[in-house]
């Protein structure tokens, strides 16, 4: 599974929708998921990546971490990976 | 109905090891939180809390004791010792009978479940020590507090996470204004800055990396703090009969639901509970001057906070003082109203006002007095202190100088 799969399905699976109604440019918000939503799916994707994402959910749109849209979180996901790999 | 008055107060937190040095400490806005010293601290992202420095346990209680106690049951007992001894109470014959204990912890020995997980599941031991039970239970503190001072009255531990302290001096608030019991042991304590107690809260991602700034627009997150803050209140009559000095009086207190959500506040919760407050201590609005604010430096808590202080005092809201020592020793969680409680007692006895600490830029949606970063010298005569806690339980005491 590529890394945009995984995402997808860890973001279908916390908005209970089915893989295909989400799409990259979907937001959070227009999925459904809600601020508890959102720190469930950033330690799924800390577990599937086996990567530290920075975020503060007092201020999730200031994190380093992008969380406007799926594709930006993929984006973000990719360069963590590359630069954590190793550690 | 009694009145009710409070003739003793002990603490042991990140800003001192008594009520004395932890109001010298409020009044120099000193912040207790700092660098983490606790094992394991290398596999934590959150390295900082308000950590008690410099309480061995080794040297004041014996062997015996120590594996009995654990670190909030320590808290709890020198701070205990400080408020009864205050107080002059000497608990015999129908007094001790009607005296008790209520106490509030959100965690109880978490230090001990912690260790003892490692034992068996890390270390592989598959034997760990006889009296873990009774060291871990949340209800230890208050029971060894009895028994060292005699208490043989209504006793128990409540447990509502961050409120469990406002909910337990409400609680002992009650019982002696109904005239159930002539004194009561109250307040609550708090040691959850373990690995697994920090590691827990890192989860939840609303910990801060480096500073607890409430009602800063540049607040991050809320930091931990430990300690205990325990109190005798007593009935007025009861206290001026035998000569007793009072540090103030309770005047009343409310307890709300939010029945909305697990972790984010409600304006409409907290609004009830710091309202309904007001009018069981027949006390009006105008007449607040200071509020210690749960404050916790979230950015839900805080915005959530003075939205509902602006609804329930309106114009009044911003002639009044509110602050949020959090800054200073950090969240005690189950013990942290009881801690906060002394900031009232230091406005209303010392007319001196705690500062929130660590303010740096204003946010519009904290847009009250909320004393920042300096203590200031004002008369109040009314103060009430606000506790919000995780599940959407709410509690308010109201106190007022005597």
């Amino acid at each position: 599974m590529t890394v945009k799969d995984q995402v997808i399905a860890i973001i279908a699976e916390q908005a209970l929708l089915e893989p295909e109604d989400v799409t990259p440019d979907s937001t959070l918000e227009n999925l459904g998921i809600d601020s508890l939503g959102l720190v469930e799916s950033i330690f799924a994707i800390e577990e599937a990546f086996d990567i530290t994402v920075p975020f503060n959910a007092n201020n999730p749109t200031e994190s380093e971490f992008d969380i406007s849209t799926v594709a930006s979180i993929i984006a973000g996901i990719e360069r963590l990976r590359a630069e954590q790999s190793g550690a | 109905m009694k009145r009710v008055v409070i003739t003793g107060a002990g603490t042991i937190n990140a800003l001192g090891h008594s009520v004395a040095d932890t109001f010298t400490a409020m009044r120099d806005g000193v912040c207790g939180i700092g660098p983490l010293d606790i094992r394991d601290v290398d596999r934590l992202q959150i390295r900082i809390g308000g950590q008690v420095k410099g309480f061995e346990a080794e040297g004041r209680y014996n062997r015996q004791q120590m594996s009995l106690y654990d670190r909030f049951t320590q808290f709890t007992l020198a701070a205990a010792r400080e408020a009864i001894e205050q107080s002059g109470l000497t608990f015999t014959g129908e007094l001790a009978a009607l005296s008790g204990v209520v106490l509030g912890t959100a965690g109880g020995g978490v230090s001990t479940w912690d260790d003892n997980y490692r034992a068996v599941y890390e270390e592989g031991k598959n034997r760990v020590h006889p009296f873990v039970v009774p060291k871990l239970m949340n209800n230890a503190a208050a029971s060894h507090v009895s028994m060292e001072w005699n208490l043989k009255g209504p006793s128990f531990t409540v447990s509502t996470a961050c409120a469990s302290s406002n909910h337990a001096m409400a609680q002992a608030f009650a019982m002696v204004r109904s005239g159930m019991a002539p004194a009561m042991v109250t307040g609550g304590s708090e040691s959850m800055l373990c690995f697994g107690g920090v590691k827990a809260w890192e989860g939840l991602r609303v910990m801060s990396k480096d500073a607890c700034r409430p009602f800063s627009a540049n607040r991050n997150g809320m930091v931990q703090g430990e300690g205990a803050g325990i109190f005798v209140f007593e009935e007025y009559e009861h206290a001026r009969a035998r000569g007793a000095e009072i540090l103030c009086e309770v005047a009343g207190y409310a307890m709300s639901s939010d029945a909305s959500d697990i972790v984010m506040p409600s304006k409409n919760g907290a609004a009830r509970a710091m309202a309904g407050a007001l009018k069981d201590a027949r006390i009006d609005a105008a007449d607040v001057g200071y509020i210690n604010a749960h404050g916790t430096g979230t950015a839900a808590n805080d915005k959530t906070e003075c939205a509902a202080v602006a609804d329930v005092f309106g114009p009044h809201a911003d002639r009044l003082m509110i602050s949020s020592t959090k800054s200073m020793h950090g969240h005690l969680i189950g013990g942290t109203g009881a801690v906060e409680l002394l900031a009232c007692i230091m406005a209303l006895r010392d007319g001196v006002v705690a500062p929130t600490i660590g303010y740096q830029e204003p946010d519009p949606e904290c847009a009250l007095d909320v004393v920042p970063n300096e203590a200031r010298d004002a008369a109040v005569n009314v103060a009430i202190s606000n506790a919000f806690a995780f599940g959407g339980m709410n509690a308010v005491i109201a106190l007022r100088k005597i």
